[in-house]
């Protein structure tokens, strides 16, 4: 009883609950619907595990849901609701393209100059944000939501401009080759890259079929450096004190005004650069004609509230969410349910991430009944 | 120039109206003290619900109330987790978003043969004038305005007579600011808050089938996109207010109506579409900077109410 106790009141047990009952309720819905949800499961997780390409594209399609997962997860650390993630992701992107495109710079320059420029115009984005709210006192939510729109209609006006819009395509043009971050770009389809994958298939597999590119070990090193960051610093533990207790703070002598603006130019940096790596290491490497938002920036909020808003959380969340988007799919291709199911699979994880807190109250009482056989 | 000023109000309450039913339900929920970011969710259930029911009974009616009753039945896990359950008010509500659009789309595969849009139903919301047979009279078919409007215009007295010169709008009001004071005089902190979180659902399912059964008249995935966040950001802007988060509405549906009729001038050659489609949340921005200010949330907004805490 007791053990049973203690583990139910990890938070990542409840997490992990949470999770188990998406799934069963996803085998509930689809079994009603008249599918087999063995097969469709089957489908799902072969079309996440069985083969290193697909393996290797989850990663893919994960990376810039991590980011701005930790975009939002950042802010919420200072109190401070990141739905803007999107419009950030979408100016870092348009950066990124257009950057690439127009500049001519050798190699590893480029690249840089390209990811440096659109990690700081996403951040000034995000910055508006914070300034909004600490100089006005206007909701972060209005900003957010306003600025998303705002930022997609700039995307289809950017692409629409005559020197940058491709002919006969609602995009614009590619980016240059030299601004590319896939990994072993021009290694991989040179005739000596070509001969030596011909010999080891299963790393042809991953090189020439997906997009492999440096922006999950980008990530990956960012979740290290802003768990750092915010546990290990003093300017972390200032943005976590304005996030817990913002009149504390500012009685502590901590300029919250300042902080919340920080804290969102720092959000923006992490979305933008999502976008960047989006651009620079997945085909078709352009950004095209927006009608809808691509949601990159609205699943990174779910990502963070599977994660409870830690950094290293948003790494596996991020891998799940993009493994059941990218795995979704081959439900609907091999046994013909809708993939929305999985839409509703991920409603519920949250709707039951959303209940966490019954998981401590239920070790609790738990607790006192062990007590009470003891006795 | 009375074609055209007409032309403006028409444009703007076509725009407004599915935004104000879910900019009530947001008020309503929000005064209770539950955080309601889920209205595009429960807007999307309602705007399928309302199309397919429709379809199917070919009473444009019949499939508004069961837009509502659908939007309802969805808050009512909002409810659940929020209040009994003392759940993160946001991350339910976001829970609610994919629910509504998974359940919308699910559904529309399950009895639409796999298409993820309805088909177009045979009788949309009626006009305030009826099909004006035969009158092609300019000024009088741009006057001809849905119905919808003007049940929201009505929703929102309703709200604000309800909310302020009510005993329980008092309770209302007094379960959103202080719910611990509230318990003490006997008000029953839990059922209220369940009664308007419901509330917001049926609202919200409302505005989605002002969409899907006056703007347009079929469902499709794009038919709520993004409406229920501004209708949140609405609620916010007008300060929890129904007259306040109305006129939000109607200033954004005034900034599309403006959109609209720029476009098709001489101006769409000085400033492309695209950047003229950026006006009604530049225009929202700039007003809050202008004229509106810090808003200020009900005190006890998102906080789940503990029995015997202050």
């Amino acid at each position: 009883m007791e053990r049973l106790a203690k583990i139910l009141r990890k938070p990542v047990t409840a997490t992990l609950l949470a999770i188990l009952f998406g799934f069963i309720v996803g085998v509930f819905v689809l079994a009603i619907a008249g599918y087999n949800p063995i097969a469709a499961f089957n489908s799902l997780l072969k079309g996440i595990f069985s083969k290193p390409k697909y393996i290797a594209t989850v990663i893919i399609q994960s990376t810039p849901i991590i980011l701005t997962g930790l975009s939002v997860a950042f802010a919420f650390k200072t109190g401070l609701f990141n739905i803007g993630s999107e419009g950030q992701y979408i100016v870092g992107s348009i950066t990124a393209a257009v950057l690439g495109y127009t500049l001519h710079l050798p190699a590893p320059l480029h690249i840089f100059v390209v990811i440096t420029a659109a990690v700081m115009v996403a951040a000034i984005y995000g910055g508006i944000v914070g300034l909004l709210k600490a100089r006005f006192g206007i909701h972060e939510v209005i900003t957010c939501i306003m600025l998303n729109w705002i930022a997609l209609y700039l995307n289809n006006y950017i692409i629409n401009l005559t020197f940058l819009k491709k002919p006969n395509a609602n995009a614009m043009y590619e980016i240059q080759h030299t601004a590319y971050t896939t990994i072993l770009s021009n290694w991989k389809t040179s005739e000596a890259g070509l001969a030596w994958l011909k010999n080891h298939p299963a790393i042809q597999e991953i090189l020439l079929r997906t997009d492999l590119n440096i922006g999950f070990i980008i990530a990956v090193i960012l979740v290290i450096i802003v768990t750092f960051f915010l546990y290990r610093t003093t300017k972390g533990f200032e943005l976590r004190s304005v996030g817990f207790n913002k009149d504390a703070a500012e009685f502590a002598g901590i300029n919250v005004k300042s902080n919340i603006i920080q804290s969102m130019i720092i959000a923006g940096a992490l979305a933008g650069l999502a976008g960047a790596l989006q651009v620079t290491g997945v085909e078709p490497h352009r950004i095209s004609s927006l009608a809808a938002f691509e949601n990159n920036g609205f699943n990174g909020l779910s990502v963070a509230l599977i994660a409870n808003s830690s950094p290293v959380g948003c790494l596996f969340a991020g891998l799940l969410f993009g493994g059941l988007l990218y795995g979704g799919s081959s439900i609907q291709s091999e046994i013909g349910a809708p993939s929305e199911i999985i839409n509703i699979m991920i409603g519920t994880i949250l709707f039951f991430i959303a209940l966490a807190n019954i998981f401590p109250i239920l070790a609790n009482k738990l607790k006192k009944r062990g007590g009470i056989n003891v006795k | 120039m009375l074609n055209s000023i007409l032309l403006a109000i028409n444009i703007t309450l076509l725009y407004s109206t599915p935004l104000v039913f879910g900019a009530m339900g947001g008020v309503i929920s929000e005064r209770a003290g539950v955080v309601n970011i889920g209205i595009e969710g429960m807007m999307t259930i309602g705007a399928f619900a309302g199309a397919a029911v429709g379809y199917y009974t070919g009473n444009p009616w019949i499939g508004f109330l069961a837009a509502g009753l659908a939007g309802g039945l969805l808050s009512l896990f909002h409810a659940v987790a929020s209040i009994t359950f003392k759940a993160n008010q946001t991350v339910s509500g976001i829970a609610i978003n994919f629910l509504g659009l998974g359940l919308a789309l699910f559904l529309s595969r399950i009895f639409f043969q796999g298409a993820t849009m309805t088909k177009p139903v045979p009788n949309n919301m009626p006009k305030i004038f009826g099909t004006l047979d035969g009158t092609k009279h300019p000024i009088l078919s741009l006057l001809n305005i849905d119905i919808t409007v003007i049940l929201a215009l009505a929703l929102m007295i309703l709200l604000w007579f309800v909310l302020y010169k009510t005993k329980w709008g008092l309770r209302i009001r007094s379960v959103g600011e202080h719910p611990a004071a509230a318990d003490t005089l006997g008000i029953n902190v839990s059922a209220i808050r369940y009664l308007c979180v419901i509330l917001s659902g049926v609202f919200s399912g409302f505005g989605g089938a002002a969409m899907t059964l006056a703007v347009v008249s079929l469902y499709s995935p794009t038919a709520i996109s993004g409406q229920g966040f501004i209708a949140l950001a609405a609620v916010i802007f007008g300060k929890w207010t129904p007259i306040g988060a109305y006129g939000a509405c109607l200033l954004f549906g005034f900034a599309q109506a403006l959109v609209v009729l720029l476009g098709g001038t001489s101006f769409s050659y000085l400033i492309p579409s695209e950047i003229l489609s950026m006006l009604p949340y530049l225009l929202t921005i700039i007003v809050l900077i202008l004229f509106v200010g810090k808003s200020v949330a009900p005190k006890s907004d998102g906080i789940p109410y503990e029995k015997g805490s202050h």
